[in-house]
């Protein structure tokens, strides 16, 4: 990270409330790019309501986003895309019913123009399908093969690769290898930090702090809907990063006949 | 496809070769070709000297079945998208009724009148999706409330206004009216003449007709139902906006996140099957000459059936135009078929359930090889 860029995405404040739940209670979160930041803490502290703020999904109840240093007003997913924001959601956002190519062009579908009228380019949605899906290390069957027939993981990955194709300035990815084997979690790894470099922010949640320590530039820490603070690379030991997560609670004493490899 | 095969260094070797025959079988239409194939083989065998299939008898069931196609590919889309029309059978009294009232009742041109009806009920159907989508509620009962609306509204309105509940004259109405034939007319009337005259269909052999043959065009009706059903096809399987269709009913949530505008397709396809349910009512109204109250009854059904016939997925996200229209054929030929084959009505029915579950049964088997449902 630069310390002379500014951020792309400054989150001030936010707070998101679902009736009488708070699930926000004021988060603030600067994102810059060519930076990895990883989102942590335990289930349920507001990770992924916090993600969906930044993609649309959701609207915060109170606070601002700055996209660009520009307040932004995300209507809908369809607005953050547009600006090049991309998120791999936790429940993936994948239709089972439809073919991996029409899963992966969804919402950015390539089109060719035959006289006046448009058309769906399927030989090329086919065609870029197999060939992201290839570089994550997934040889697919073909590509109108259904989503519904692949695998947990394979399905993990086409969000992966579709998120990283399409997330042309910010890349969110919320808990995308839980399901992943060692190769393919080793290269959305590598993935991330290839983005990275190319001067796309990364948002990434994991509960892994193995997986936060290999990519992550900077880490917050979320807890009961606040953050717990942020921390540089090199500040802050795995050790620590790990009782922060567990909302600075002793972890269970089971953890020595686990022999720490939690 | 093979181009990107030819590139991959390592095909999966975990794939059993599908022959190209069972690859070319397992398609959501397979349900709707089988059955076509089925209710034709049987109807040549029983009824083959019945008239079925000489000209009048194929343009009979064509006619039918035309008017089945019609609404069954704005319900298939709409179904795929992931709702139901329930109110299609009334809209088609509705609009009909519209159309003599205006046209009739109120002396407006047809033109006029025709236009002013698809703009009301084109209005209806994006009502009746933004009930369901500002609501939450099922469309099901959404639409199930303007199945009564509008059916009660189309028996009132003919008895406050006229003291009847079926009203006539829109043929002297539509003379000389330019829109009306592009419903009610009839295209290729000069090569039926030649066909005539050459001996390859029947013609009338005495009165003021003679020489003239039985048939002589086809009714815009079946050109209405093969240009819809074209259309339907192209827009879902071949534009951006038929992804945005198999999106929004195969997860609205999930479509919603990457982007889709949901609620925009939604409502557009609600849209679309008032429109289809318009284009039957006034192709009805000019072949008739007469709007009645009870016009329409059950067609809702029809349509829903014939779509689930063709391989459609009652849950959306799934489902096939062309499926939908050979549905459609089943449904035309059989109503018909056993008309012609003098075979009781109600056999019909036996009939019409039996092959509505034996294409059921053989979609649902093969939906579950493509999409690896469980
Ligand atoms: N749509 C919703 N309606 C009501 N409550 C919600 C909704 N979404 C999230 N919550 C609540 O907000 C809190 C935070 O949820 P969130 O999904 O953000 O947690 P998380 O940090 O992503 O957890 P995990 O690690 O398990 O994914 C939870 O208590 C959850 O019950
Ligand atoms: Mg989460």
């Amino acid at each position: 990270m630069n310390s002379e860029n500014s951020p792309i995405i400054q989150m001030k404040n936010i707070e998101k409330h679902f009736g009488s739940v708070i699930a926000l209670a004021g988060v603030s979160v600067d994102v810059f790019p060519g930076e990895c930041h990883c989102l942590l803490g335990d289930n349920g502290a507001g990770k992924s309501t916090f993600i969906k703020t930044m993609s649309g999904v959701h609207k915060p109840t109170h606070g601002d986003i700055l996209f660009e240093g520009v307040p932004m007003y995300f209507a809908d997913p369809r607005d953050a895309i547009s600006a090049g924001i991309a998120t791999v959601h936790q429940h993936l956002a994948m239709i089972p019913l439809m073919s991996v190519s029409r899963n992966f062009f969804m919402g950015n579908e390539p089109e060719k123009s035959v006289g006046p009228l448009k058309f769906f380019d399927h030989d090329y949605a086919n065609k870029v399908t197999m060939e992201e899906m290839r570089k994550m290390g997934i040889n697919l069957r073909g590509p109108d093969q259904a989503v519904g027939t692949l695998s947990g993981g394979e399905r993990q990955t086409v969000a992966i690769a579709r998120a990283v194709h399409f997330g042309a300035k910010v890349l969110i990815l919320d808990e995308p290898t839980s399901a992943l084997g060692v190769r393919q979690t080793a290269n959305v790894l590598a993935t991330i930090d290839k983005v990275r470099k190319q001067g796309i922010a990364v948002v990434f949640i994991t509960h892994n702090v193995r997986h936060a320590m290999a990519v992550g530039d900077r880490f917050t820490v979320l807890n009961r809907g606040k953050t717990l603070g942020t921390a540089q690379r090199g500040q802050i030991t795995p050790e620590e990063l790990q009782d922060m997560m567990a909302g600075g609670q002793e972890l269970v004493s089971l953890e020595g006949s686990l022999g720490g490899t939690v | 496809m093979t181009g990107v095969a030819n590139n991959t260094p390592a095909a999966d070797e975990r794939v059993k070769e599908i022959s190209p025959l069972r690859q070319a079988l397992i398609r959501p239409e397979l349900g709707g070709m089988v059955g076509t194939v089925a209710v034709f083989t049987f109807f040549l065998l029983f009824a083959s000297d019945s008239g079925m299939f000489n000209s009048q008898g194929v343009l009979n069931w064509s006619i039918v079945s035309a008017q089945f196609m019609i609404i069954a590919v704005g319900a298939c889309l709409l179904m795929i998208a992931g709702e139901f029309d329930l109110s299609v059978g009334s809209m088609i009294g509705f609009a009909g009724m519209m159309i003599a009232i205006f046209s009739v009742t109120l002396g407006w041109p047809v033109w006029i009148a025709i236009l002013t009806t698809f703009v009301l009920c084109i209005a209806i159907g994006g009502l009746n999706g933004f009930i369901v989508i500002r609501t939450g509620l099922p469309s099901f009962i959404v639409t199930l409330a303007f199945l009564f609306i509008l059916r009660g509204f189309t028996i009132y309105l003919p008895q406050l206004i006229e003291r009847k509940t079926i009203i006539g004259g829109i043929k002297d109405a539509a003379e000389g009216d330019w829109l009306a034939p592009i419903f009610g007319g009839k295209i290729l009337q000069s090569l039926f003449t030649w066909l005539g005259d050459a001996g390859l269909i029947t013609t009338f052999s005495r009165g003021s007709r003679m020489g003239e043959p039985i048939v002589d065009g086809i009714p815009m009706l079946i050109v209405w139902a093969i240009v819809l059903v074209v259309l339907g096809h192209v827009l879902l399987t071949k534009t951006k906006f038929g992804n945005w269709i198999f999106a929004a009913g195969g997860d609205a949530e999930a479509a919603r996140n990457s982007g889709v505008p949901v609620n925009k397709v939604k409502i557009l396809m609600f849209m679309l099957t008032a429109f289809c349910a318009t284009v039957f009512a006034v192709c009805q109204v000019m072949e008739f000459g007469s709007a009645g109250a009870d016009r329409g009854l059950l067609k809702e059904f029809e349509a829903i059936i014939a779509v689930v016939i063709g391989g459609a997925l009652l849950t959306g996200g799934y489902g096939s135009v062309l499926g939908a229209a050979l549905g459609a054929l089943i449904f035309g030929v059989v109503q018909q078929g056993l008309f012609f084959a003098g075979v009781e009505s109600s056999l019909f029915r036996v009939f019409l359930g039996l092959i509505l579950l034996g294409a059921v049964i053989l979609n649902t088997y093969i939906r579950r090889i493509i999409t690896g449902e469980r």
